[in-house]
């Protein structure tokens, strides 16, 4: 049996553990805020780009555009989205199940993939398991801008037009509420717009009038559409990263509580055995002397 | 002109604007245009430049970076990259950038030369709106 100073000395380290998770919940849910915030404010911009986009695409002729091009699905890129760090739940591992049951899905229809990663679990997974990455990003957890999702979007654009792969997909959390984050997976290319938007629009083409010309708008409206699009999933990704993070503290938190109260009653009755036996011994001693 | 025009101003750093409003100005890559109220369907990219909204006697002005507007049944979207109000607009910040960035442009070595540029017309037009709009 445990001695009375091995169980207090384990009380301690699980107190000194929970009050680590405590803070660490606390700053998660501080980022969580920041997050969301940045979330939120991007949500009017993304959807009026596709709402610009979508009408524009109603009434003039793409001519071409590299982006919108659709082939035969041959090779795939799956671009996953993951964190930098752990102590985050299941987050990491949701992300990394669903692109890893995609892959197979995909290989098994005899198409070929490639994988692009951002965040450090993502490349340290596939960097364990030696399969090669067309394209890695990490150490942006957190402090993603914009500027990450222009870089992310350069290489993935460049490689659709130079006809690396046939179509991408993008694999991330989705931020629902603070207790659920949701695996995404989303088609970024051939660029499609989301077809939700059920404007009120009668069919009835519209005729627009462009300055400077369709072509133009289509030529920077879609590159800048994808961008953002990726800038948002970046920061969904974010958000709940943060929320999953709070999450797992929280529970930690409360777990390591119900081991100390455990503990805690382990070590009182081991000091209540410890007296009664010296108390036995103590009687004992004195009955012999009696004698 | 009783109707009205219904204008949303949107960045990716929140919405800056959104309400009805009489008359714009805005700065077009093809020049500068104004839009009231039955405007027909238009859809133009912007230019970094100014960008004024009239409403009764009131008007206001803003930095708009590069961006794209829509123009439809009397709503129009201002999509910009960046966007300020005239007031809030920092000009030393501004004229900081502005002479940084002249420099950087005059060595001519290691810059991403089309970046800074557009950069540096950034700070211009920010520095030339906001002694516009303190000239009212």
């Amino acid at each position: 049996m445990a001695t009375l100073r091995d169980i207090k000395r384990r009380i301690k380290a699980v107190r000194n553990t929970s009050q680590i998770t405590k803070a660490m919940k606390m700053v998660a849910a501080a980022k969580l805020r920041k997050a969301q915030g940045r979330m939120l404010e991007l949500r009017p911009y993304s959807d009026k780009i596709y709402e610009v986009l979508g009408n524009l695409s109603q009434t003039a002729n793409s001519g071409g555009h590299p982006l919108l091009m659709r082939r035969p699905r041959r090779a795939v890129e799956l671009l996953v989205l993951t964190s930098d760090r752990g102590l985050c739940g299941a987050f990491n591992a949701n992300v990394l199940k669903a692109a890893a049951r995609f892959e197979r899905e995909l290989r098994q229809e005899g198409v070929q993939v490639s994988l692009s990663a951002v965040g450090r679990k993502a490349r340290d997974y596939y960097k364990r398991r030696d399969i090669p990455l067309r394209f890695s990003l990490a150490g942006i957890s957190g402090k993603a801008d914009f500027s990450h999702a222009k870089q992310i979007a350069a290489s993935i654009t460049s490689g659709y037009s130079g006809a690396m792969f046939d179509e991408v997909y993008l694999v991330y959390n989705e931020f629902r509420s603070i207790l659920t984050q949701q695996v995404k997976m989303v088609k970024l290319l051939p660029f499609e717009h989301e077809q939700t938007e059920v404007e009120e629009a009668p069919k009835n083409p519209v005729s627009y009038i462009f300055e400077p010309s369709a072509e133009g708008l289509y030529l920077t409206l879609v590159p800048k559409a994808i961008e953002i699009r990726i800038f948002r999933a970046l920061l969904e990704s974010q958000t709940s990263e943060e929320a999953s993070r709070m999450t797992a503290m929280e529970n930690a938190s409360k777990n390591a509580g119900e081991m100390i109260q455990r503990l805690t009653l382990v070590a009182n009755k081991v000091r209540q055995a410890t007296i009664t036996r010296e108390l036995m011994d103590i009687v004992g001693g004195v009955e012999a002397i009696k004698e | 002109m009783a109707e009205k025009l219904y204008l949303d101003i949107v960045t990716p750093h929140g919405k800056l604007f959104s309400g009805e409003v009489d008359e714009v100005a805005a700065s077009g890559a093809d020049g500068d245009f104004g839009v009231l109220a039955g405007h027909a369907p238009m859809m133009a990219i912007l230019r970094i430049g100014a960008f004024t909204v009239k409403t009764g006697e009131k008007t206001d002005y803003y930095f708009v970076g590069s961006g794209y507007a829509e123009v439809l049944n009397d709503k129009m979207i201002v999509l910009a990259d960046s966007a300020e109000r005239a007031e809030d607009i920092d000009v030393e910040r501004a004229m900081e950038k502005k002479k940084r960035l002249e420099l950087l442009l005059a060595k001519k070595e290691n810059v991403d030369f089309t970046r800074a540029q557009a950069s540096l017309e950034r700070a211009i037009a920010r520095i030339r709106i906001a002694k516009e709009y303190a000239g009212k």
